[in-house]
């Protein structure tokens, strides 16, 4: 595969550009390979990227029902962020945000990622209070926190509604400079062509259907173009582990929810930062093109419709319109659900299942975009040696059972209560 | 989605709210074992499931809805009683 650089753009400009190649293959799929990974998002690509790049394995397939990237990984609002109170949340984050920062030269490929700051708002005493022991636990361990006052807020971020009597007065927020966003699809498309030539064939419009049970292990999986052999199968299709873990008999701490986002017409850049709010559940940033894209609430119950209610976008657009009243002139061009996978605790699971050979990546919430490389390379090593990585122990499928479950939110065992 | 509430007819679906799948109301005399398995996992088929949905924001009954969790569309409501409250 072509490197990309600026000189190979000017050698394209002298002979009319026909230099570009297809960024990755189009394979048939083998009868068997070492490690299939179902599901062609970005946490599914990079896990195939990791298991090639790091672990040298050569005989890898990452197995897409629809195309790459046609998932929740295009369906998110592109946040990237690490602020997070507890330990193994924390240190999972940051281990993504840390490879986040090379991420583009590493790939080869641009993920635009835009480190503008992650501005969590303080509405109260008691918000600033949370915000502070945030803060503190993260810099506990290294990741930059910082307190702003009310005053700072308002330099830092001039739109905002400072006004005191305005719906939601601000005190005053915590800020992660670090924290940002990506371009979505740039980052499908950097792992998949990162895999690709490292050898991983990529198997679009390929749907797992089955299992194949040799006594208790799984050895291979049925799709709609055939029976593939495997040695080693990983789950990574976040929104839909619950339908894909069915297969294998497996019942899972997870119910599938619809979240919605959506987006403005684009304006000239308005707003520095990532802005989220400790008291509502509305995140507000404007992208690279100038729209300024919204997120919220899932709609608290199970769904696979990728349909949302409008009475929860509603709700987040009125969070988001008194937090910044100058949006309120803007057209919405936009809006779009994604199913998320909400696990009864908040956070992912990652590890392997009681069935035999098949591990289980997933549970992401509506968080799992920030992850990508953390998720990808943590799993990579869990399906590469049959054992958890150190940052992805603590997110075993058995933490419920055992009682060890991370409940960032602190709010009780269903998912509909996020 | 509209729901059509036992007690008071059609409604909007945002007068109510969605608490859990029948199968995973966890029995008083359940073991340690049994009221994880019932409290903690879930079928979430792609497909129909029995759901415990409340009237909250209107009579506040509950009831048991029959859904299909892709088209929306709603086979069986019955109206509960309280042996369907955890």
């Amino acid at each position: 595969m072509e490197r990309y650089s600026a000189l190979s753009l000017l050698r394209g400009a002298f002979n009319g550009q026909k230099h570009w190649q297809p960024a990755w293959r189009d394979p048939e799929p083998k009868s068997h390979y070492d490690i299939i990974v179902i599901g062609g998002g970005g946490h599914g690509l990079a896990t195939a990227y990791y298991l090639a790049k790091v672990h040298g394995l050569k005989n890898i397939a990452v197995l897409e029902k629809g195309y790459i990237g046609g998932g929740n990984t295009g369906r998110n609002t592109t946040i990237v962020r690490s602020n997070y109170r507890q330990a193994p949340l924390h240190n999972l984050f940051e281990f993504g945000l840390k490879m986040w920062e090379h991420l583009s030269d590493e790939l080869n490929y641009n993920v635009m990622f835009s480190p503008r700051g992650s501005l969590t708002l303080g509405h109260s005493d008691a918000d600033m209070t949370m915000l502070a022991q945030k803060g503190d636990a993260m810099r506990c361990d290294g990741i930059d926190a910082e307190l702003m006052t009310r005053d700072q807020v308002t330099k830092f971020e001039p739109l905002l509604d400072m006004s005191r009597s305005a719906r939601f007065p601000i005190e005053g927020a915590m800020i992660q400079r670090r924290g940002g966003t990506a371009r979505h699809d740039a980052v499908a498309w950097g792992y998949a062509r990162g895999a690709d030539t490292l050898g991983v064939d990529i198997i679009q419009k390929c749907e797992v259907t089955g299992f194949v049970r040799d006594g208790d292990a799984v050895v291979g999986v049925e799709t709609t173009r055939g029976r593939i052999g495997a040695g080693r199968v990983g789950i990574c299709v976040a929104g839909h582990s619950g339908h894909v873990a069915g297969l294998a008999g497996l019942k899972l701490p997870i119910e599938s929810q619809t979240l919605q986002a959506m987006v403005t017409e684009g304006v000239k850049p308005m707003l520095n930062s990532v802005i989220q709010t400790q008291s509502l559940h509305c995140y507000i940033s404007q992208s690279d093109k100038g729209g300024i894209v919204f997120g919220g609430d899932p709609d608290n119950w199970p769904s696979y419709a990728q349909r949302g209610d409008p009475m929860i976008m509603e709700r987040a657009i009125a969070q988001g319109l008194a937090l910044v009243p100058a949006l309120s002139r803007l057209r919405m061009v936009r809006t779009w659900s994604g199913v998320t996978d909400m696990s009864f605790d908040g956070s992912p699971i990652i590890g392997e299942t009681p069935v035999q050979n098949l591990y289980l990546n997933g549970g992401w919430c509506y968080g799992g975009f920030k992850a990508t490389p953390a998720s990808g390379f943590t799993y990579a090593h869990t399906l590469a040696t049959g054992k958890p990585h150190a940052l992805n122990a603590p997110f075993s499928l058995d933490r419920f059972a055992s009682g060890a479950t991370i409940d960032e939110n602190g709010s009780g065992p269903l998912p509909n209560s996020r | 989605m509209q729901i059509t509430c036992p007690h008071c007819g059609p409604r909007a679906q945002a007068e109510f709210v969605y608490e859990r799948t029948v199968d995973s109301v966890v029995p008083l005399d359940a073991t340690p074992e049994e009221a994880m398995k019932t409290l903690f996992t879930r079928n979430n088929p792609r497909g129909v499931d029995e759901e415990i949905w409340r009237h909250t924001f209107g009579c506040r009954a509950w009831m048991v809805i029959t859904r299909h969790r892709v088209t929306n569309e709603i086979t069986a409501i019955r109206a509960v009683g309280p042996e369907a409250i955890p």
